[in-house]
């Protein structure tokens, strides 16, 4: 019993170890994503706060812990509650399995990939039961159409998954990081990586996709009714999401923990190092996109999952796997 | 042994509550939430006796598709004030319809059980190699070469069920204006504008 205790005990250590960079880092990139933001449109951003304004997020942390939570007289009290501690919780929990270097993991299980496809696919209810619970218009239709917009990319997402694993042979998030040793996933996949990145941009609510917060037509969607550190829950789960989405592009397509050739002045920088750094470019893309992209009519975003990225992945999966077999390159598994 | 005994009982305990909650409490939203608790529970069972690719599965498919559409189905038909009849003593003809689908569910699983019992080849396969291959690669050994018919068979019939369900929702709305992409695209400055005289008390006709 006592090792047993002594196991958990270490285990506890290492998730204090990961949940505080990841907490850090989602505050960090808060400010990146405003910043980048304010330069695409010649502003400046969040200058003011600290050194670069780098303490910006946790100056508005600090305004949202003080402020008073209300919660609506004719909500559903519980499940209004519960919302944000979901969405939180779950866009924390997917970081268990993302690979920072060969050993640099908390659990490195056997079907990762699935693991976080079923983590992020989860995502969905933290929006549903916040719309719902609030007991108002606004968040409902925000949280019916998040709903819709998530269930339907992440079909798309799926094929996308099955197209590498299919070069892979295994559902380990490591396997598939030592796979792409010679050759980065972008190159032959490179539809498939943007599919998969405009996928994500919809999977996490982003602009040019954001039409379930639409401040010009439902307020603030799903997130109306809160207030306070409520909000700010919903907020850094939103953001803990993306970076989750990042480094799921950059594990998936941009090889990694890997360097970007194994020659000597690049394989002796540390593995997490390159990690960090794919995770950052990714992001930069979403946040510029944010900045340049006008949002897009709700039937057209339906029309683009379903007609488009659906059968489009679909036929690439066909010639993935036609490549790999009329070239005798399908995965060996050894026995 | 005993950590993994009490999580068996913890997801256990949790899945036969949470069961016995879908189908007693009284709001329908709730119930679908006990619903994904179940789910999730039943999904932590399977991983916990080494099934990982199906219990991640079962997470994906029926908590993050099945569950979510029974829940959007459940707010926009605002079915969630719903008081169910017989829990407050009515007479209800729920109960002797459910009593027969769950007879008839215990039948099938005493035959499939039975059928592991008394024919312990049944479920041994030529191709299935207990070695130290993982779970998934062992599950897609089997699927695909010895029962690859009955693989095959489950998806068409899942893919008619699909159209099916289409073809009978499916209606042609008549008066809606369809945005074509292609004659969007392709307009140029020439076609875009085109001038007209317009002959006084008679005006124009403007067709799309």
């Amino acid at each position: 019993m006592i090792e047993y205790l002594q196991i958990l005990g270490q285990e506890i250590y290492k998730i204090i170890f990961l949940l505080i960079p990841i907490l850090v880092s989602v505050a960090m990139i808060v400010w990146l994503d405003r910043r980048v933001w304010g330069l695409v449109q010649k502003r400046r951003g969040p200058n003011v706060v600290g050194p670069f304004g780098l303490f910006q997020t946790l100056a508005d942390a600090l305004k949202y812990i003080f402020k008073e939570i209300i919660i609506p007289a004719s909500a559903n009290k519980v499940v209004f509650i519960l919302a944000p501690i979901v969405t939180m919780t779950l866009a924390l929990i997917a970081w268990a399995v993302i690979p920072m270097s060969k050993d640099l993991v908390l659990s490195n299980i056997n079907v990762g990939i699935l693991y976080l496809f079923a983590v992020s696919s989860l995502g969905v209810y933290g929006i549903i039961m916040g719309g719902w619970a609030s007991n108002s218009k606004y968040p409902f239709l925000g949280a019916i159409r998040s709903a819709a917009q998530m269930v339907s990319y992440e079909v798309s997402i799926g094929i996308i998954i099955i197209n590498v694993l299919l070069c892979v042979g295994s559902l380990n998030l490591n396997d598939i990081v030592i796979a792409q040793k010679d050759l980065w996933y972008v190159i032959p996949l490179f539809p498939m990586f943007v599919i998969f990145f405009i996928s994500a941009l919809a999977e996490t609510n982003r602009p040019p996709f954001d039409l379930p917060e639409a401040e010009a037509e439902l307020v603030a969607g799903y997130q109306t009714e809160y207030s306070g550190m409520m909000y700010a829950m919903f907020w850094l789960g939103e953001y803990a999401n993306i970076l989750l989405m990042c480094a799921m592009g950059s594990i998936l397509f941009l090889g990694g923990w890997l360097p970007v050739m194994d020659i000597y002045p690049l394989n002796i920088i540390p593995a997490p190092i390159w990690m960090i750094s794919k995770i950052l470019f990714l992001f930069i893309l979403f946040a510029l996109i944010k900045a340049i992209v006008p949002r897009y009519r709700y039937d057209q975003l339906m029309r683009l999952g379903w007609k488009i990225f659906l059968p489009f992945s679909l036929i690439y999966l066909v010639l993935t796997s036609s490549f790999l077999f009329y070239f005798d390159k399908l995965p060996k598994v050894n026995f | 042994m005993i950590i993994h005994s009490i999580f068996f009982y913890f997801f256990s305990i949790i899945a036969i509550f949470s069961s016995l909650m879908v189908i007693t409490s009284r709001s329908t939203i709730n119930s679908v939430f006990f619903l994904i608790l179940d789910f999730i529970s039943v999904g932590c069972l399977f991983i916990m006796v080494g099934a990982e690719f199906l219990g991640m599965i079962l997470l994906i498919v029926y908590v993050g598709a099945v569950a979510v559409l029974f829940l959007f189905v459940v707010m926009m038909l605002n079915v969630a004030e719903q008081k169910q009849s017989w829990f407050i003593g009515k007479k209800s003809t729920h109960i002797p319809t459910g009593l027969i689908v769950s007879v008839l569910i215990l039948l099938e699983l005493l035959v499939v059980v039975g059928g592991w019992k008394y024919k312990e080849d049944l479920m041994s396969s030529s191709t299935l190699v207990l070695s130290n291959v993982s779970n998934t690669h062992q599950l897609g050994l089997v699927m695909y070469t010895d029962y690859i018919l009955y693989f095959q068979l489950a998806g068409i019939v899942l893919l008619l069920a699909m159209i099916g369900a289409i073809l009978l929702t499916f209606r042609e709305r008549v008066g809606v204006k369809k945005q074509s992409y292609i004659n969007q695209i392709s307009r140029n400055p020439t076609t875009a504008v085109e001038l007209k005289d317009v002959k006084s008390y008679q005006g124009v006709k403007i067709d799309d």
